[in-house]
């Protein structure tokens, strides 16, 4: 069971607080009519998956129940780092040291 | 004194016989004992048969290793445990054990025709043997393989113990409580941080409880152990857990602890849980698990009698039996001669020392010749005699590497072994990296991402001396980085046990190494030639090899297998044994029972019963419960002599006739309100909220951003800034976190909040043409006449006295109205309701009852006529789409090509031509009963009743382009014959014009 850091509570609580809510930085296109059918599959359907380092997004249910965005490595399941939401995708250089 | 304990050796307590029954027969052991070793005492060393072979099997070892003597433990109904490890069960007074996989007798056993077999059963035998011809896997193979697999009986019956579990926070926690672990608990538990230390077995002191001779700090080592202890028990911030074993080691220092609570005691005490689960955070966490000895992989190296050296030695040492009057030892370790020493100074002497190793450390062979032991260096075992017990051992001494010669010794026990190898178990779990030591030719600790300190043994250290200090070091160093001033303390050890072996292979023999039974695995009969013969498949990756030949995949995890096997695979593949790697181990370290995992969550605490402030009254009343999500709702009311059939007949007749009252606390309610709340609303549902008026309602229905639905539910507002959203019962807290994401994460901008109210609010809903009679003489501040207060229509007022939300919808199609009210005035307002509408014959009626009524009406339940798949164009809820709206959640999936394609699924209603056949909800539909199978499926009935005020059944289905099939009769097979419905574009059923709901 992981501890996740809440950037709202700023405390690391127990991953039975969290529910995992998906890719992040995906935003819901202003005018999803003037989207293309392939556009719009794009935005429903398609996500990175990397192996590696994932931007996604938890919500602290159990807790202060606000969203926020995390980058976590999927082998190693460790977070690099968790912000609140609507802040930049922060850059992942900084974040790794320049490895990736 | 029973004819194989050793007057004043070991740690049991000669003045506590303890009694119990091996396959019916009475034994006495004594506290202290395990049950292998009371049965060792008792000359027992048959305890069971192999699982593939059926070959007779003793005791191996003496630890949570041991792959052999597997036996069923009963304590009365409900408590019986199959392949309990004799090895750790610790002996009780009443004790009932059996042996496994054996029949009629352990001594005597059928299946053990598969031994003679063997060719039969080699390597990867399943992937061979049952391939065909076909028809033989049903009826042939599949309950045979059926019929043998698995090791022990399963339990028949529910468990009777209860089992709890526990979360804790920790600075240290220590797994292993041999030397290095207690060192590393005295120098961080002097420091002052909180620390835990846990073992497995029953007594801490790991292999210094089979090492009395060693001296630590002055004092004998049981005396050293003592002091330890009490100094341990009396620092307060150190927990000490025996009978506790590590049995997985998650992210960031996460660890996952089986306490066995009561398995040792004779009678367990009253509502004490048989074991406990913990879950402890550590901020630093010491492996001090120590080695396992492994066993020397020789022709008959399975016979009972054969066992690891340590065993013995631990055996003697511990529980003061002995395993043998003239063992015979074989060796590539120093380990073993310390054995023979033990044994021959306790009056057994070995009938030799029989050593793979052309030269050891001459004090070993001074000493041995001393005690007038034989000393067979650089030989080899070649084979063992004797059927139900070892007789003699064979032995060839070796040129070059070439076995020469073969004699005979006479012995009655072969105590082999074949050096020790880490246990990496826990540490690979962390998915951690291994390092294989060319040196030790083993595999140690490598990297890994947790805080975790590895110390003695575990990491490939040998003597009582380098592992006390290496503890006391570990120890030290994770109290420091656990923020505490600490020093590992020095520890001076003499008459210490050093040595060094080396790591083998399958042993040199003289013999057909294709008809020997060198046993590596021994709990899945795995031998040598089996690996060999994977390799020479094609078998590359040690994965691959573990699969086809179930190397290491039995209860013991590989604990004895995994090097042998790797060392084998390694020289057939000839390469290097890194090159080859290792298995993964996974959690858990030992079998666990599944009542730990379970732990609270049984029986009446498996989950949450949620229920509404009206459940006592309608349990009182005699209702029949249904389980709604994690609800309980009332289903029926039956009368007496009344089936559910007739009950809801009843029910449902009653109400359309005059009045029915019905609980739908259970509906979810979530308030949305804020300056932007009908914004928020147009954006959520596909519904136009802007024009609807205060005091009015209207059905909404949700869609996923894929244009799929996913709930419905009337929504009334109650100010231009306020809704009070209803859901289905299921969907409330999935519809809230929608809201919420989009709330938080896309609409930040906007100025609502979200609320639930679901147990805020106790619904009563009252249906049927006396409805409102009912409801007039107690509201107060409404006009409830149908000008006044129409169909859809929601106001604020007092009924009966309590302020209540009093909404006008129906969803039975007759007059209603949904009454809302505090909760904690429910109960309260429902038996007024009741007592008033005594005159009306108000009848009370559960959720089976309203599934008929809507069905007669074609309202749909979403999740019952829905299921992930269905537009709102499918369902026949288009005119619930705002066709002005410009966006709405999942407005732009419903204009993708294959939602607007030919071909889809559509909601319709389908009569039976037998009007008296129910169809089956689920049943598949077909157009052409006659076509062979697999048939073309059109789809599938969706909601199915039989209809008291139709006098006939009704049923909806999803069919493919099914609005255009109105009249079409299709068919439904069923076992028993095939069904025929005739097709109807429109779900509504009864009163289609709607005349009843506006009364």
């Amino acid at each position: 069971m992981l501890l996740i850091h809440c950037p709202y509570c700023d405390q690391d609580r127990p991953e039975l607080e969290f529910a995992y809510a998906g890719e992040a930085h995906i935003a819901r296109p202003a005018d999803p009519s003037a989207l293309t059918d392939e556009e719009w599959r794009d935005f429903l359907f398609i996500r990175s998956n990397p192996r590696g380092h994932h931007f996604e997004r938890w919500r602290h249910i159990n807790g202060c129940a606000r969203f926020f965005n995390a980058v976590r490595e999927t082998v190693s399941d460790r977070f690099l780092l968790t912000y609140k939401a609507g802040e930049p995708r922060p850059d992942l250089a900084r974040l790794t040291g320049g490895t990736e | 004194m029973t004819s194989h304990r050793i007057p004043g050796r070991g740690r049991v307590d000669a003045g506590r016989p303890v009694r119990f029954t091996f396959d019916g027969k009475a034994y006495q052991g004594l506290a202290g004992d395990t049950l292998a070793s009371a049965l060792l005492a008792n000359g027992v060393h048959l305890m069971g048969r192999s699982f593939k072979y059926h070959r007779p099997r003793g005791v191996v070892s003496a630890g949570s290793d041991e792959p052999n003597a597997l036996v069923g433990t009963r304590r009365g109904p409900g408590r019986f445990e199959p392949n309990t490890r004799a090895t750790v069960q610790e002996l009780r007074d009443g004790l009932d054990a059996t042996s496994q996989n054996r029949w009629p007798s352990l001594a005597f056993d059928i299946g053990a025709i598969n031994d003679r077999l063997g060719s039969l059963f080699s390597a990867g035998f399943y992937y061979k043997t049952f391939m065909w011809p076909r028809a033989f896997w049903d009826r042939v193979y599949e309950p045979v393989i059926r019929n043998a697999a698995g090791l022990g009986v399963s339990p028949s019956e529910p468990d009777a113990d209860r089992y709890a579990a526990r979360f804790a926070h920790t600075d240290i926690l220590i797994v292993g409580a041999g030397p290095a672990g207690l060192a590393a608990a005295l120098a961080a538990g002097r420091s002052g941080a909180s620390v835990m230390l846990v073992d497995e077995n029953a007594e801490p002191g790991g292999s210094l409880l089979s090492e009395p001779a060693v001296v630590i700090d002055g004092k004998p080592a049981w005396d050293w152990l003592a002091a330890t202890l009490a100094e341990l028990g009396r620092l307060p911030n150190v927990t000490l857990m025996p009978r506790t074993t590590a049995i997985g080691y998650y992210h960031q220092n996460l660890l996952g602890l089986c306490q066995k609570v009561t398995d040792h005691l004779a009678t367990a005490p009253e509502g004490a849980p048989r074991e406990r689960l913990w879950k402890v955070r550590a901020g630093q966490v010491v492996l001090a698990q120590g080695a396992l000895e492994k066993p020397l992989v020789f022709d008959g190296n399975d016979r009972p009698g054969v066992m690891l050296a340590g065993a013995a030695q631990t055996y003697l040492n511990r529980h003061g039996v002995k395993v043998g009057d003239r063992p015979a030892v074989v060796t590539a370790h120093d380990s073993a001669w310390h054995t023979a020493f033990d044994l021959a100074e306790a009056g057994i002497k070995p009938a030799a020392i029989v050593d793979l190793r052309p030269a050891v450390d001459a004090a070993l062979v001074d000493r041995a010749r001393s005690l007038g032991i034989e000393v067979l260096l650089g030989h080899t075992a070649t084979g063992t005699q004797g059927r139900l017990r070892v007789k003699a051992l064979r032995v060839n001494p070796l040129h070059d590497g070439r076995p020469g010669a073969a004699r005979s010794i006479a012995c009655d026990a072969v105590l082999m072994c074949g050096g020790w190898t880490p246990s990496l178990h826990l540490f690979s779990h962390t998915q951690g990296r291994l390092a294989w030591d060319e040196a030790l030719q083993a595999y140690l600790p490598g990297q890994t991402n947790e805080v975790v300190h590895i110390a003695g043994a575990g990491r490939g250290l040998w003597g009582i001396a380098a592992v006390l200090a290496d503890g006391a070091a570990a120890g030290a160093r994770a109290a420091r980085d656990a923020g505490r001033m600490a020093d590992a303390q020095a520890h001076t050890v003499t008459a210490d046990r050093t040595g060094t072996g080396v790591t083998l292979k399958e042993l040199p023999t003289d013999r057909n190494p294709a008809t020997a039974k060198a046993f590596i695995d021994f709990q899945n009969d795995v031998t040598a030639k089996d690996i060999r013969l994977a390799v020479r498949e094609g078998m590359r990756s040690i994965e691959h090899v573990k699969r086809y030949t179930t190397n290491g995949m039995a209860t013991d995890q590989g604990k004895m297998s995994n090097i042998n096997g790797l060392m084998i695979a390694a020289d057939a593949l000839a390469k290097a044994p890194p090159q080859v790697g290792l298995t993964t181990f996974r959690p858990p370290y030992t079998p666990t029972t599944f009542g730990t995992f379970a732990g609270y969550h049984q029986g009446e605490t498996f989950d949450v019963t949620r229920k509404t402030p009206i459940d006592p009254w309608a349990e009182a009343a005699g209702a029949v419960f249904e389980p709604v999500a994690l609800w309980r709702r009332a289903w029926y009311f039956p009368q007496a002599g009344e089936d559910m059939h007739a009950a809801v007949a009843r029910e449902c007749r009653a109400t359309r006739a005059s009045l029915g009252i019905f609980d739908a606390s259970t509906l979810g309610k979530i308030e949305v309100a804020g300056p932007d709340a009908v914004t928020f609303m147009e954006r959520m549902y596909t519904n136009p909220w802007a024009k609807l008026g205060v005091g009015r309602c209207r059905y909404g229905l949700l869609l996923g951003e894929d244009g799929f639905i996913r709930d419905d539910g009337v929504i009334g507002r109650l100010a231009q800034d306020r809704f009070h959203v209803t859901t289905t019962t299921g969907g409330a807290a999935r519809v809230l976190n929608m809201m919420e994401d989009y709330l938080q994460t896309e609409w930040p901008e906007l100025k609502v909040w979200l609320t639930s109210t679901t147990e805020q609010w106790a619904t009563i809903a009252l249906n049927g043409p006396n409805a409102r009679k009912l409801l007039e003489p107690v509201v107060e501040g409404l006009d409830l006449a149908d000008a006044a207060f129409p169909h859809m229509a929601v106001a604020e007022c007092t009924v009966a006295g309590f302020p209540a939300r009093l909404f006008r919808v129906s969803f039975t199609g007759e007059l209603g109205f949904e009454v809302n009210v505090p909760a904690r005035h429910g109960r309260a307002l429902w038996e007024t309701l009741w007592q008033a509408g005594q005159q009306y014959g108000i009848c009370t009626y559960g959720t089976e009852t309203m599934h008929v009524l809507r069905a007669e009406k074609g309202y749909i339940i979403v999740g019952q006529d829905t299921d992930g798949t269905l537009t709102p164009d499918d369902a026949g809820l288009s005119w619930a789409i705002g066709k002005a709206k410009p966006d709405f959640v999942g407005k732009r999936s419903l204009a993708r090509p294959d939602m607007v394609a030919k071909g889809r699924k559509q909601l319709v209603g389908l009569l039976t031509e037998d009007p008296k056949t129910v169809l089956q909800e689920g049943a598949q539909i077909v157009a052409d009963p006659g076509q062979p199978k697999p048939m073309t499926m059109l789809g599938h009935v969706t909601s199915s009743y039989w209809s008291e005020a139709l006098g006939r059944s009704i049923a909806m289905a999803v069919v493919v382009d099914g609005r255009d099939r109105e009249g079409e009769t299709l068919h439904i097979p069923m076992p028993d014959g095939t069904l025929k419905a005739r097709v109807v574009a429109s779900t509504v059923f009864y009163d289609p014009e709607g005349t009843r709901l506006r009364a």
